[in-house]
């Protein structure tokens, strides 16, 4: 499966098929994150309903605290 | 003296109006590392009326490699950051009143130092003072702006009070663990990335051109190659304690403040005493004295170095102990030390 993550085109396993499969492959489950998918932002609480397609354009933004 | 400016007046954005209305604006700039000192620079350039710039430490050579105000003569001298910025941007422009403060921000001195301003930065490096920045700024209607970053990765949002949505709408709670400076590492250029965002949006707000003002929250990732805008309009939450039909600004409470904290990219933990004091610092030395162990002292600060362990008092109070994240152990030896 091909999706673009952040403007980027990614080469994805079929095994990942939710928004929180995804979040885990990036290694972001635990950070505060704002989804996007297709240009609509995912409720927190539908990472695990919301499944990714090929060809999806993804949007990830996580909260850090550096300054 | 206005050529001083001459470039920015002819930018369409700002124009003579504009520079005008910058050289009324109050910033309050909350924090002098990474993003404070970057922002700090660029504002004063810029020739905006007067910078407040607050901060709770002292310059180390571990900050030189991206805080641009800062010399090495400021390290080994440990310099409070606030000092070492408030003369570094009053040498680049006299014209601006540049107001250093040392000063831990909470709850107790967030409200006295808001007022009169037109906007703040925020350059802090945790979500505790955030959250408490998030709500004062509702409660005084003052935009704000978010920027944070750890390794090649920043991002950013411009809070406008009535308007958009604000952090709290964002994350609903504060944000435990995560990565730091301490952990990942930072290089400059992402710190300039967020500068970058910031500043331009500080312009905006402080030239009154909000339309111009961008209302994605911004994201990137300069190793990675990666960059994201996010409309986070339909985030915002009636129901949102900070911004919402009923207010309660619930990180104002004294209840919600954290009055140990470990410092990002120190290993090292800050203790504050409960109520305000004005140590004696001469008293203390007298005191650290009979303990054995080297003892350097300034007009801001006492450094106490013992074995493998530093331990730095500043006038209003607060300690730092410097070689540990541990905060109960860190406890032990403040209390070891001053009883």
């Amino acid at each position: 499966m091909v999706i673009h993550v952040n403007g980027e085109q990614r080469e994805l396993s079929n095994d990942i098929q939710t928004v929180s499969d995804l979040l885990n492959h990036f290694e972001l489950a635990n950070k505060k994150i704002i989804v996007e998918l297709n240009a609509n932002i995912v409720d927190s609480s539908q990472h695990e309903e919301i499944t990714v397609q090929d060809g999806d354009r993804v949007e990830l933004v996580h909260f850090v605290g550096g300054g | 003296m206005q050529e001083r400016y001459s470039r920015q007046i002819l930018f369409d954005g700002i124009g003579e109006e504009g520079q005008q209305n910058l050289q009324k604006k109050h910033v309050l700039i909350v924090g002098a590392g990474a993003l404070g000192t970057g922002n700090a620079e660029i504002l004063t350039r810029a020739g905006v009326g007067r910078i407040t710039i607050v901060d709770r430490d002292y310059v180390e050579v571990s900050n030189l490699q991206r805080q641009q105000l800062y010399t090495e003569h400021d390290a080994n001298d440990r310099i409070p950051k606030s000092v070492a910025a408030q003369k570094r941007l009053r040498e680049i422009n006299p014209d601006v009143e540049v107001d250093g403060k040392i000063m831990d921000v909470t709850v107790e001195e967030i409200d006295q130092l808001v007022s009169n301003v037109d906007l703040i930065i925020d350059a802090t490096d945790n979500f505790d003072i955030r959250f408490l920045i998030n709500d004062v700024a509702q409660k005084h209607r003052i935009p704000w702006i978010y920027g944070g970053c750890v390794s090649s990765y920043g991002l950013s949002f411009t809070i406008l009070p009535g308007e958009t949505p604000c952090l709290n709408c964002l994350l609903e709670t504060i944000p435990l663990g995560g990565a730091t400076c301490d952990t990942v590492g930072v290089i400059a250029p992402a710190v300039q990335m967020v500068v970058a965002y910031q500043s331009a949006e500080a312009m905006k707000i402080l030239v009154e051109d909000f339309e111009a003002v961008r209302r994605k929250l911004v994201s990137f990732d300069l190793w990675k190659n990666e960059q994201s805008a996010i409309d986070v309009s339909r985030l915002k939450k009636e129901g949102c304690p900070s911004c919402g039909t009923s207010q309660t600004y619930p990180y104002l409470s004294y209840e919600n403040q954290t009055k140990t904290a470990v410092l990002c990219g120190r290993n090292t933990v800050q203790i504050r005493p409960p109520k305000k004091v004005n140590r004696d610092l001469n008293a203390l030395v007298t005191q650290l004295e009979n303990q054995g162990g080297a003892i350097e002292q300034n007009p801001f600060l006492v450094s106490y170095q013992s074995e493998d362990r530093r331990v730095v008092f500043f006038k209003d109070g607060r300690v730092l102990i410097h070689g540990m994240k541990d905060i109960v152990e860190a406890k032990k030896i403040y209390h070891q030390l001053l009883g």
